[in-house]
């Protein structure tokens, strides 16, 4: 009849079955909300907070859930073969997500090559280099980047940079780099590339500023460290700040990942809206959410409508996969790192 | 304080003047027309409030047989299939006509591009590539057309593509057998935009390309657009009148539930690319005081709403064709009291 629960009781939930853990929670809520807390506002809080915790739980269930059972018809129709088809012909009700797929990862991945050398240059800047107001002032702006609704970049985008694109940067690459296939073709301005610098806009405020909060919790003890065994600058930022920010960072980088995967409207607005895989980036294409938010509304046959369901399940199984690597990656550099210490 | 109780007040009144509410849901092409109708109808029948949704014909035709919704609205009539599933006798009712046109922007040239249905197919088809095609100049002997011809098209599914496809499958066997017709479909070349203002915006900006948009689109926005040749064989600008003429030289072959496609029309003012646009409606509205009101706006929407609609550049509807429309509103029953 202890008063209060010994952490390790925490801990042991780790171990054991399912079942054991299950009886083990109970026996813990119990506890606590029977033997630990007198007052009555102390267990309206306990279970209060409980709920929501279980409810974001839930939520996430019953979406995976209602994904699953409105894409029936179409993994009916097709089986799971409609993962690795690349023809999308809604006259004929025949689909295959392949290209879409294709077009999310790519574009995706080319944001986060684009956007990760600015987040960290922004943020080792604001962090190690400017004087304090002006750090103030530039973390400010970087941030406010991400109050910009994503209708606006992608206007931005359609005004601005595809006539850039296309009149210059485009052209420029093509004769240059042609050689390379993935800077072939006609400069449309609009395609792959663009949807992957406009997305590389997007998520440089959550890259950057995370990975400035990461590089501001390291102790200044180690910078000093490391200029006292007479690093330069560069060596300081690599070996004391870099190092020991890696995961850290990484996780600001999957962060701004799970971001670029889901955004629809500005990519919607410069991709060209293709589904199609080609090698040249300057082509268009199509991403699993702009096809959604393309279609769903005047998608009249049930199969069409069931293939844009599956189409979300796959985006949200994706999302899901990206951030469960990340955080397993992300355990792994932290211990290892906790170790050295 | 008082101040409060008097706005409470105004608002209670409001409300009890709203006696019935009717919503519908449906085709974003006639969006900005019935958003005016309904403002302007209620200034005269304050009885009734009707609130329209505007998500697109295919939804539209979800919620109204799902009994969501009071009225759908639809640019393209229900099919068979989907008239079945609604389960209760549907009506469709003319409302106005719209047309798609070719948007073309080619440095140099600002106006009278001549287009046939062959060319214009086999453009979309990827068959012509290139302005210089001697297909197209020998049409345009006057014009000067040099580049490659960049195709855009819509990348959402919408009641325009349905009228351009189901135009392109009538007119080219290559093209319905490839493609075929649809609100979204398997395009063979070209660039995607998102809705009337992407596919417009792609255009402005890319020399050499050739898309579609709603009429009055290419109109408030300034974009040239080219003359078809029509079932005649006369080139025909698209204008209000000649939208309106295709659907007078449709009415001898109107089926008796107006469910007709005046693509490719004959009659030698009519232009080729025009379609009616339709509001759904049950043959018996199960609420009794909501059927009675619609079927009231009803019959205001085909004859005073009509001159409401060429101020916003919409087609109104042929007047022989008024009177048709009128005979069926009188056969909607609601809730059963007729019959």
């Amino acid at each position: 009849m202890s008063p209060s629960v010994p952490i390790g009781d925490v801990r042991s939930l780790s171990s054991g079955t399912l079942i054991n853990s299950t009886k083990k929670a109970t026996k813990l809520i119990r506890n606590f909300t029977l033997k630990r807390d007198v007052h009555l506002a102390d267990k309206i809080f306990f279970l209060g907070l409980l709920f929501t915790s279980f409810l974001t739980v839930i939520l996430l269930a019953s979406i995976g859930l209602f994904l699953y059972l409105a894409s029936e018809k179409a993994i009916a129709a097709s089986g799971w073969q409609i993962i690795f088809r690349s023809l999308w012909d809604p006259v004929r009700d025949v689909y295959g997500v392949l290209p879409v797929l294709y077009g999310t990862l790519v574009s995706s991945l080319l944001g986060v090559i684009f956007a990760v050398p600015l987040s960290l240059g922004i943020a080792l800047f604001t962090n190690e280099l400017a004087p304090k107001k002006l750090a103030t002032i530039v973390g400010f702006l970087v941030e406010l980047l991400a109050a910009i609704p994503s209708v606006v970049y992608g206007l931005w985008g359609i005004f601005v940079l595809v006539p850039l694109l296309r009149g210059s940067i485009q052209p420029f690459l093509i004769e240059n780099l042609g050689f390379l296939p993935i800077f072939t073709g006609p400069a449309y301005g609009v395609g792959m590339f663009t949807s992957g610098l406009i997305l590389a806009l997007m998520i440089t405020p959550t890259i950057s500023s995370i990975s400035r909060e990461v590089f501001r919790a390291i102790p200044h003890s180690q910078r000093e460290a490391a200029l006292a065994l007479g690093a330069t600058r560069w060596e300081m930022m690599r070996l004391s700040v870099l190092k020991s920010a890696k995961a850290g960072v990484f996780g600001a980088i999957i962060l701004g990942l799970g971001r670029a995967l889901g955004e629809t409207m500005a990519v919607t607005m410069v991709i060209g809206n293709r589904a199609e895989i080609v090698a040249s980036l300057f082509a268009p294409a199509q991403t699993m959410a702009s096809v959604i938010a393309n279609e769903y509304t005047e998608a009249t046959s049930e199969i069409h409508l069931s293939t844009l369901a599956f189409v979300g399940l796959l985006l949200f199984m994706v999302t899901f996969l990206v951030n469960s690597i990340a955080h397993l990656i992300i355990s792994k550099i932290t211990k290892k790192h906790t170790g050295t210490f | 304080m008082k101040l409060f109780s008097l706005i409470l007040l105004s608002l209670c009144t409001q409300i009890s003047f709203a006696a019935t509410l009717i919503n519908g849901a449906g085709a974003t092409f006639p969006f900005p027309l019935y958003s005016k109708w309904f403002s302007e109808y209620q200034k005269i029948n304050s009885e009734v409030q009707i609130n329209y949704q505007s998500i697109g014909s295919g939804g539209g035709i979800r919620q109204f047989s799902d009994k969501t919704v009071d009225f759908g609205a639809s640019d393209a009539p229900m099919t068979d299939e989907q008239m079945q599933k609604a389960g209760a006798p549907v009506v469709h009712i003319p409302t106005v006509l719209g047309a798609v046109v070719a948007v073309y922007n080619i440095s140099g040239v600002q106006s009278g591009l001549k287009l046939t249905p062959e060319a214009l197919s086999a453009i979309f088809l990827g068959e012509i590539k290139k302005w210089e095609d001697p297909r197209l100049t020998k049409l345009n002997p006057e014009l000067k057309l040099t580049g490659d011809i960049i195709v855009v098209h819509r990348s959402d599914g919408s009641g325009t593509s349905a009228v351009f496809t189901d135009y392109l499958s009538k007119v080219s066997p290559a093209w319905k057998e490839k493609v075929g017709q649809g609100t979204a479909v398997n395009w063979p070349v070209g660039l995607g935009g998102k809705g009337n203002e992407g596919v417009a915006g792609l255009v402005k900006q890319t020399p050499g390309s050739i898309g579609y948009v709603e009429f009055v689109y290419a109109e408030f926005n300034n974009l040239s657009y080219a003359n078809l040749k029509n079932k005649t064989g006369k080139f025909v600008t698209p204008s209000l009148a000649s939208v309106t003429s295709a659907a007078t030289a449709s009415i001898k072959a109107m089926p008796e539930d107006f469910r007709i496609s005046i693509t490719n029309a004959e009659g030698p003012g009519a232009y080729p690319l025009s379609s009616f646009t339709y509001l759904l409606v049950w043959r018996d509205t199960p609420d009794a005081e909501k059927g009675g009101q619609l079927v009231k706006f009803l019959n205001w929407a085909i004859k005073d709403g009509q001159k409401l609609a060429s101020e916003l550049k919409y087609s109104p509807l042929p007047k022989s064709l008024v009177a048709k429309i009128e005979a069926k509103i009188k056969t909607l029953t609601f809730g059963k009291q007729k019959g």
